[in-house]
């Protein structure tokens, strides 16, 4: 058992040391980072201080970066439009977070399944089926939309959740990945796990799912970036079953009178993927299949 | 004789195969359930749309490869649009491509927090959704725009320039921006990509007589993260050759003199004001058709790397 252990987690090489870096190439690469993050953040900056521009920098021409007299003012006036929307706000909410949970949580689980056979097994079908996931990529959306409009009310599920996180679970870009990232766990990893009895099921959680943490990591943040964004308006017709951000796009429409709150809106919008991309970040830490176990 | 047998033993050694892959198989289904409803089913029926015309009001008419002869024949448009959507692919799908690989790899130097906080900076274009402000900010037409401030009070011109509004400017601006915004999809794999590296092969090339970190790059690094370029190249092609939000943002649509067209905008002209889906639809085969050759080609050159 003990050997068994052994091989189901992955070793942390956190603290080893770098070879082959010269200081001149250290200097070089980080002035170049310093130069290009200047640029690279500014959207953030932007919206940072946006939201704490009282109205009348707001309204200000040429409109500056950087704000003055920094207030809360802005979230208060979103706060009050809150209160008056046409169902409670709660609601919005907790409609969010069932489109953007299952449809992320979904997405990475679906696809990952999928993603082993693809990427490690030898079946009948298996390149064919690979191949169509990789062409869906590179055909445009826009004139798929109203088949899937049609599939959808065939379905019985328009104006309902579902046909939001049921569609949200088959993008191609995400069993692409988890695929590419599998085919590079040494087969003897699953041999001798084989060996031990354990079925592809067991294998799939113990052994390929710790060992490509950093590639869920970073689909989860690409479909939360892409769930969260969704208002759907094309599917969900009803009020109450509308997302948050529907309702706080109906705020922040609201013209010059909103002006404010329409700046507050957008730093809500933008701080909860910035804040899941954070935590998802950190934690893409260094995991690496034991050394020695090459095929 | 022969070939019967023959034929009944593929079949009989086919069904075994399924059989002994049953557990492949139901790991696929819920997956691929999905993926033919809403990708396979939906695809299918546009490129059948594409040898129809469509109003979405009357059922569509068949009308065979009608559609395909007025784009290449009669769509002047079309053809300008081909032009800079060709031109946008070949200037900023290598240079974004090589931005991701450098960035990651930078930043893959860094650890712990300082990294998280690093890759944000840097992916902050592709997730808070501001970022044609910013550029609309720098690129304003008046002497208020940052880049024409800056150039005036240099000295460089007495002028403002209409950078949106001259024909010749139009293309480059857009390219440029397109540029900044590349670090996307293809950015944060790398960067995942770079920790499923084996650390151990870098010891052993060190060993190697492997001297520097460029050379570490091409023979180590960069081999043992061949599918994660695959991957990421795959993305690049469908992000450049599908270039269309930073032109109406920026540029609208139609822009001036259509000098900022791409297939894309083109597609949107008639896919959603002109209520054409037909056509729209052989405007996105066409596309895909081009993205699958320029695919082949990359996955080609790509076998190269590490050599």
């Amino acid at each position: 058992m003990a050997r068994q252990k052994d091989y189901f987690k992955p070793k942390n090489y956190k603290h080893t040391k770098q070879l082959n870096r010269s200081k001149a190439g250290n200097t070089l690469l980080f002035g170049m980072m310093i130069i290009c993050g200047v640029f690279m953040a500014l959207p953030l900056v932007m919206i940072i201080n946006n939201a704490l521009k009282p109205l009348d920098e707001i309204f200000q021409y040429p409109p500056k970066i950087f704000v003055r007299n920094p207030s809360f003012d802005n979230f208060r006036d979103l706060f009050t439009n809150m209160n008056d929307t046409w169902v409670p706000f709660s609601r919005y909410v907790m409609n969010t977070i069932l489109i953007t949970g299952l449809g992320t949580v979904g997405h990475v689980i679906i696809s990952s399944i999928a993603a082993y056979p693809l990427a490690k097994h030898d079946f009948p079908g298996r390149n064919i089926l690979f191949k169509f996931v990789v062409l869906s990529l590179m055909f445009s959306w826009t004139v798929t939309q109203i088949p899937i409009y049609i599939i959808v009310s065939k379905l019985g599920i328009n104006n309902t959740h579902w046909a939001i996180i049921l569609q949200s679970w088959q993008y191609g870009l995400g069993l692409y990945l988890m695929k590419q990232f599998m085919e590079q766990i040494p087969n003897s990893l699953m041999e001798s796990a084989r060996l031990d009895g354990a079925n592809e099921w067991i294998i799939f959680w113990k052994i390929i799912m710790p060992n490509v943490k950093p590639a869920w990591l970073t689909l989860a943040i690409f479909q939360f970036q892409q769930m969260w964004g969704n208002t759907g308006s094309t599917y969900l017709r009803s009020e109450q079953l509308k997302p948050l951000q529907y309702a706080l796009q109906q705020i922040a429409g609201g013209g010059a009178a909103r002006a404010g709150a329409a700046q507050a809106v957008t730093f809500c919008l933008a701080a909860v993927p910035v804040i899941f991309f954070l935590i998802c970040q950190s934690n893409i830490l260094e995991t690496m299949t034991t050394s020695g176990m090459k095929d | 004789m022969d070939s019967v047998q023959e034929a009944a033993k593929k079949e009989w050694s086919l069904k075994k195969r399924v059989y002994r892959a049953r557990w492949s198989y139901a790991m696929i289904t819920p997956y691929f359930i999905f993926f033919f409803l809403f990708t396979i089913l939906p695809v299918l029926a546009s490129i059948v749309l594409s040898f129809t015309y469509f109003n979405m009001l009357e059922a569509p008419t068949f009308i065979g490869w009608d559609n395909y002869i007025k784009l290449f024949l009669q769509d002047d448009i079309f053809l300008i649009a081909l032009k800079n959507t060709l031109l946008f692919a070949v200037i900023t799908g290598p240079i974004s491509y090589l931005m991701c690989l450098l960035f990651a790899w930078i930043i893959n130097e860094f650890k712990g927090k300082l990294r998280a906080f690093l890759t944000l900076i840097f992916y902050a274009p592709s997730i808070c959704g501001q970022a044609y402000l910013v550029w609309s900010l720098i690129l304003s037409s008046d002497r208020y725009g940052y880049l024409n401030g800056f150039l005036i009070r240099w000295g460089f011109i007495d002028e403002p320039i209409l950078w949106f509004q001259t024909e010749a400017y139009v293309l480059p601006c857009l390219i440029i921006v397109q540029l900044w915004l590349s670090l996307g999809t293809g950015f944060l794999s790398f960067i995942a990509g770079l920790q499923t590296v084996d650390r151990s092969l870098y010891e052993a090339a060190a060993v190697d007589g492997v001297k520097n970190r460029w050379q570490e790059l091409w023979y180590v690094t960069l081999p043992s993260m061949r599918p994660q370029l695959m991957f990421g190249a795959v993305m690049q092609i469908t992000s450049s050759f599908a270039v269309a939000d930073v032109s109406t943002m920026l540029a609208g649509n139609p822009s001036v003199n259509y000098a900022g067209a791409t297939i894309v905008t083109h597609l949107l002209d008639y896919g959603t004001y002109r209520f054409e889906m037909g056509y729209a639809s052989a405007i996105a085969t066409c596309l895909f058709l081009l993205m699958v050759g320029s695919n082949k080609l990359i996955q080609r050159l790509l076998r190269r790397v590490g050599e």
